[in-house]
């Protein structure tokens, strides 16, 4: 017991100290970078919700995204006039984007994943080219001018000092990510540690069982939707804040196979593990910037060009994890036994038929 | 012998399934099956292979909706999802073993207190008292439960890890777990041998005891002659005998769909 | 009526390319029960491969419909041989995993495909270059033109030699069973994993023939053009039952006429608020409705679960 509270006194030392650290060795981009991948984070531990817990494919979860930032965009900007607080808008935003959620979920979480897939990938092109095309969001020039978060009289997007040194906006957005990053991980384990968590590893492992053991799985269902849906909705409030301006561009569905490639190579259903493939999908890209400059410099030209590759890499990446190691990198216990069930079946034991959905 | 009191007038029936009909293209899966299973009792169901019987189990628990015909649990109409009629009163296991494989036995017993027990989003997200003294009466729950089927020392290992028989009891245990009224049970003795077979008409002994009424599909004749207390017999999907295991076994339509051999040999041997 | 007349025709060759890819995925599903998310990628190839081989044609001085039947000489083996690697390699090791892996590897293979395309075609959109002297002609009040004759004679051959091979010869017969209850066919001496494969070749080959006339008659080729014509064509394999043939083959055709009878008049029935930009919401709305009232589609069997 002592040892866990010891680690965990770690870890927040650790994560306290990062955008100092950062700060000093890379500069000061590095840390914007650091709060782009903490919203990533709380992205893909919203999409955990819905994929590693219920075992739904929704490929279009960048649409629950951009609701949340929208809205904040067009309430507390220029755009119609109107200035709203964090705290009000914060709420309404994951409000919003449940809502979506379960309108979405409502008819079509009964389809087979295959299906599902689908038509959630075609809910998140219709926001996208509704965002598009609608005046009231501006089209495709975005929304500009979005005020900062203000809590108090504290604005994060200044520069405060502290012991003597001017710390710019994206410290502050730092802790900030990282408190609401550690919120949403609190309420994803006890959701997995609870009535319901079992009843979505149910559902996810043979959803027939689950239904004979009378779990209304329409219901579960529409449930991991609305949550994840809610996460991504606070996301995209925190994001339209942080940047400033927002346009449909951020919204693609490039953006949701990312998540899902973050969830999915870190370790589907596991909060450690998914936290970790989104910093590390998040950062490296830019971590393989210096290669295009490299390759200016001693071929004249650039050959592979990591932005291009970026996307390719994400997909090569998801088909190899299916393949070769489909809990993750950092899987649970529990998740690695699911996905290699030859592996230890009881030689007494019948075998279990395919998970059917 | 069962436990059924014998010379009860009229027996409460507790599921009377009338005129029910499945088709699948035009296969008549199901014909016209009536059926009244008295409230207490263990009622067999056997037949030849594709004689329909899981087919009505399927129809019993809201897999499959019947293209005609009604069956009434307690008086009470029963039609919808499984998750419904499993919240009506009736559990079931399944043919081919249907464990949430990866879960350890203790939470796949817990997963069938889902039912009966209540708390939420919020009840989880925050703690409460009422959740957290939940979640411990599921867990104790659990205990009992497969302490009653006799795998509670395996509370902790991974169903998938179990042995084929303690698989078998564990899916009943979780069935239970649900409080139903009627308990269906789909070959829960196939692949076991003489002394696991005796132990689980055992088993099923003290759940009737319980008042739990008990559907059994069945090819094992001995355990089935042995322990219902009446059965009915289903040949190409329609019913060709129905009454105490005397009768029926020596019914000559049902000596012919088995073409004889097994029964008369269970009879000898078997018990009166 | 002359409106309506145009609309038809151009719905019914439009229809017929949605038919040629519903296809591919309508027998793939049948089979394996897997959407082929790659499956509008494997066109898009075609597609390309296509262009690449007209344009070198062209720069040669060299026209006519030969160039264009070339191009599909060149692409449908370029399309196999794709096909049967995404089964390979993307498919065929996680046939028997939970169901999420293969689709997960199936939307991988798609995107994958679409940005090497990206890296060897680039991003920009290329013009199929004019190999044709495209005479029109007069039918009723509406006008139809040679590359659309081509398209509907095209495929119409394939459609009914498709029919033809499923219908009547052992492999076809092989498909069927397969399609029905592998592990028996397996028994009764089919080799499954040979009918996948020559599942996926065929659809492929179709896909690559498809993708040639789609550029030919849009002239235009770009990495991303494989999304939405995927999309539209499996929206066509559901609409008309997803496995079955016919089912495609309708699907397909009638989507197109929809779509070309709903664009010329929704335009001009709302005063051009609801424009283009909109047809693809359109389609995708179509696939969710279809999915949601009637997922069996027209010519599909309402089949259930085995428990």
């Amino acid at each position: 017991m002592k040892s866990k509270v010891l680690i965990a006194l770690l870890l927040i030392a650790c994560a306290a100290a990062l955008p100092f650290a950062t700060d000093a060795l890379l500069g000061r981009s590095w840390v914007r970078l650091l709060d782009f991948a903490l919203l990533y984070a709380m992205l893909a531990l919203g999409l955990n919700i819905v994929v590693g817990y219920a075992g739904l494919l929704d490929l279009g979860y960048v649409a629950f995204y951009a609701v949340g930032a929208y809205l904040y965009a067009m309430l507390a900007s220029p755009h119609i006039g109107m200035h709203w607080p964090i705290w009000t808008l914060l709420p309404m935003g994951a409000l919003l984007a449940a809502s979506f959620g379960a309108v979405l979920g409502a008819p079509t979480l009964g389809l087979r994943g295959d299906y599902l897939a689908i038509v959630t990938m075609g809910f998140g092109e219709i926001i996208r080219i509704f965002l598009r095309n609608l005046s009231l969001t501006n089209g495709p020039a975005g929304i500009d001018l979005i005020d900062p978060i203000q809590i108090g009289g504290f604005s994060f997007g200044a520069s405060h000092s502290l012991l003597g040194w001017d710390l710019p906006g994206i410290y502050s957005y730092y802790f900030l990510f990282l408190g609401l990053t550690g919120v949403i991980v609190l309420i994803s384990n006890r959701l997995a540690d609870s009535r319901i968590g079992r009843a979505w590893a149910a559902i996810r492992e043979d959803e027939i069982a689950a239904k004979s053991m009378g779990l209304n799985t329409r219901h579960l269902k529409l449930l991991a939707f609305a949550m994840g849906a809610a996460f991504g909705g606070v996301s995209g409030v925190l994001f339209a804040g942080f940047q400033g301006f927002i346009s449909p561009e951020s919204f693609t569905m490039g953006e949701s196979v990312m998540i899902l490639c973050m969830v999915v190579l870190g370790g589907m259903g596991h909060v450690s593990g998914v936290i970790m493939g989104a910093l590390l999908l998040a950062i490296l890209p830019e971590a393989f910037r210096p290669l295009s400059q490299l390759q200016q410099a001693t071929f004249g030209q650039v050959w592979l060009d990591p932005a291009n590759l970026r996307m390719l890499l994400f997909a090569l990446a998801l088909i190899i994890v299916m393949i070769l190691r489909p809990e993750g990198l950092w899987p649970s216990p529990v998740r690695r036994r699911e996905l290699h069930e030859d592996d230890d079946a009881s030689p007494f034991a019948a075998s279990t038929p395919g998970h059917s959905q | 012998m069962s436990a059924l009191p014998q010379g009860q007038g009229a027996q409460s029936i507790l599921l009377e399934a009338q005129n029910i009909t499945k088709r699948f293209g035009g296969l008549s899966a199901l014909d016209q099956i009536h059926l009244s299973i008295p409230q207490g009792s263990i009622y067999g169901l056997i037949g030849p292979n594709g004689a329909g019987k899981t087919t009505l189990f399927n129809v019993l628990t809201g897999i499959y909706q019947p293209d005609s015909g009604v069956f009434k649990l307690d008086g009470v109409p029963m039609k919808g999802t499984p998750d419904q009629i499993c919240a009506a009163g009736i559990a079931r296991t399944f043919q081919n073993i249907r464990l949430f494989g990866s879960m350890t036995a203790l939470e796949n017993v817990m997963v069938g207190r889902h039912l009966r027990t209540h708390s939420g989003l919020f009840g989880a997200i925050l703690r409460l008292p009422s959740q957290r003294a939940e979640e411990r009466n599921m867990m104790l729950r659990a205990q009992e439960l497969l302490d009653f089927v006799g795998i509670g020392q395996h509370a902790n290992q991974v169903a998938r890890q179990l042995p084929y028989g303690d698989q078998r009891r564990l899916e009943i245990a979780r069935a239970l777990a649900t409080d139903p009224k009627l308990l269906a049970l789909d070959e829960p003795a196939a692949g076991m041998n003489d002394t696991e077979t005796a132990t689980l008409g055992q088993l099923l002994q003290k759940i009737q005891a319980k008042g739990i009424t008990i559907l059994l599909i069945e090819h094992d004749v001995k355990l089935v002659m042995g322990l219902c207390d009446r059965v009915a017999v289903l040949e190409y999907g329609r019913l060709i005998a129905e009454g105490i295991p005397a009768t029926v076994q020596r019914d000559p339509r049902v000596i012919a769909a088995y073409l004889g051999a097994e029964i008369e040999a269970s009879s000898e041997g078997g018990s009166g | 009526m002359d409106i309506f007349l145009q609309q038809v025709i151009n719905g019914l060759v439009q229809g017929s390319l949605y038919a040629l890819v519903a296809l591919g995925y309508t027998m793939v599903y049948g089979i394996i029960e897997l959407v082929n998310f790659a499956h509008g990628e494997v066109v898009m190839v075609g597609a390309l491969v296509g262009l690449s081989v007209i344009e070198r044609m062209a720069a040669r001085g060299e026209t006519g419909w030969g160039v264009i039947a070339l191009g599909i000489l060149v692409a449908i083996p370029s399309c196999m041989a794709l096909g049967l690697g995404i089964e390979r390699i993307a498919y065929r090791p996680l046939r028997k995993a939970p169901r999420l892996a293969p689709l997960i590897s199936a939307i991988g293979v798609s995107i994958a495909l679409q940005q090497l395309a990206a890296l060897i075609w680039g991003r920009n959109y290329l013009h199929y270059p004019e190999v044709l002297a495209n005479p029109q002609f007069h039918l009723g009040g509406a006008v139809i033109t040679q590359v659309q004759l081509v398209i509907l004679a095209t495929t119409g051959i394939l459609m009914a030699v498709m029919w033809v091979v499923v219908q009547k010869t052992a492999l076809g017969r092989a498909m069927r069973a397969s399609a029905q209850n592998p592990a028996v066919a397996g028994l009764m001496g089919v080799n499954v994993d040979r009918i996948i494969a020559s599942t996926f070749l065929m659809g492929s080959g179709l896909a690559a023939v498809a993708g040639v006339l789609v550029g030919t008659y849009y002239g235009v080729g770009n990495h991303t053009m494989g999304f939405m014509l995927g999309l539209k064509a499996f929206t066509a394999a559901v609409l008309g039952g997803i496995g079955s043939l016919g089912g495609a083959m309708l699907g397909g055709l009638l989507l197109g006429v929809i779509e070309n009878l709903g664009a010329g008049y929704l335009g001009a029935l709302t005063n051009g608020t609801i424009g283009s930009n909109y047809s693809d919401v359109f389609a995708f709305l179509m696939l969710i409705a279809v999915l949601i009232f009637r997922p069996s589609g027209l010519m599909g069997e309402r089949g259930s679960e085995k428990v």
